[in-house]
């Protein structure tokens, strides 16, 4: 039996803004990562170019797709939390998140298509 | 979340849909297999666009997510808004002074 309180849980809007929030603290968590390994350039651009030929590996690879996708969907799923505050109530937001979901996963595995 | 903070996360989330946008197109157009280190810095070596593109973006992302932090520590977890905002605070500065680091890396250095 499913308490009162938490029957909401499961339905598809709750997952998009569930999905919208891991997907935002997941990117908070990687952007720190992200820029020092930008910053390696102020040591030349050789330790850069060794950290580059490190993500030559397939695994990394597959994360970095993880992260598009991540990306994409947080863009997506913050894009449609704007228009839902600022214009007006539009039907069909479950196949808008579905749609979102879809297009961050199709981008991502064109990014995984490009880079192997 | 005060109407201030609620601000400011919209206002920042509006102005980096076009930054992700672009973001997401340089990410396709510069990755490649066997992508290069020199490949990178000859593009954004000493270009005042791509300075100011990345500072903008880096300024928008350390406040919207420094935001965003705040919000999950004070609605999952036990710490109080005080300490909340004080960690928001530590984490966004942390944000921008990395992000900062990594354009003069890849543009001035």
């Amino acid at each position: 039996m499913i308490a009162r309180g938490t029957m909401h849980r499961g339905s598809a809007l709750w997952i998009a803004a569930m999905v919208h929030r891991l997907s935002g603290l997941a990117l908070a968590i990687f952007l720190p990562l992200h820029f020092l390994a930008l910053g390696l350039a102020i040591d030349g651009e050789a330790k850069l170019e060794n950290f580059l030929r490190w993500t030559d590996q397939p695994l990394v690879k597959f994360a970095e797709s993880g992260l598009v996708f991540l990306l994409t969907v947080h863009l997506l799923g913050g894009l449609r939390v704007l228009v839902i505050e600022n214009l007006d109530w539009r039907d069909g937001q479950k196949q808008l998140a579905t749609i979102a979901a879809a297009i961050s996963a199709i981008v991502a595995f064109f990014f995984l298509a490009r880079v192997f | 979340m005060s109407m201030r903070l609620y601000l400011w996360q919209r206002a920042t989330a509006a102005l980096m849909v076009p930054l992700v946008l672009v973001h997401i197109a340089v990410i396709f157009y510069a990755t490649r297999q066997g992508m290069t280190a020199a490949d990178i810095l000859s593009r954004t070596h000493n270009s005042i666009v791509w300075a100011s593109y990345y500072g903008l973006f880096i300024a928008a992302a350390s406040i919207h997510a420094a935001i965003g932090v705040r919000n999950v520590l004070t609605e999952w977890s036990h710490v109080g808004d005080r300490r909340a905002g004080q960690f928001a605070i530590a984490f966004g500065s942390l944000l921008a002074a990395l992000g900062a680091r990594a354009v003069f890396a890849v543009v001035l250095s």
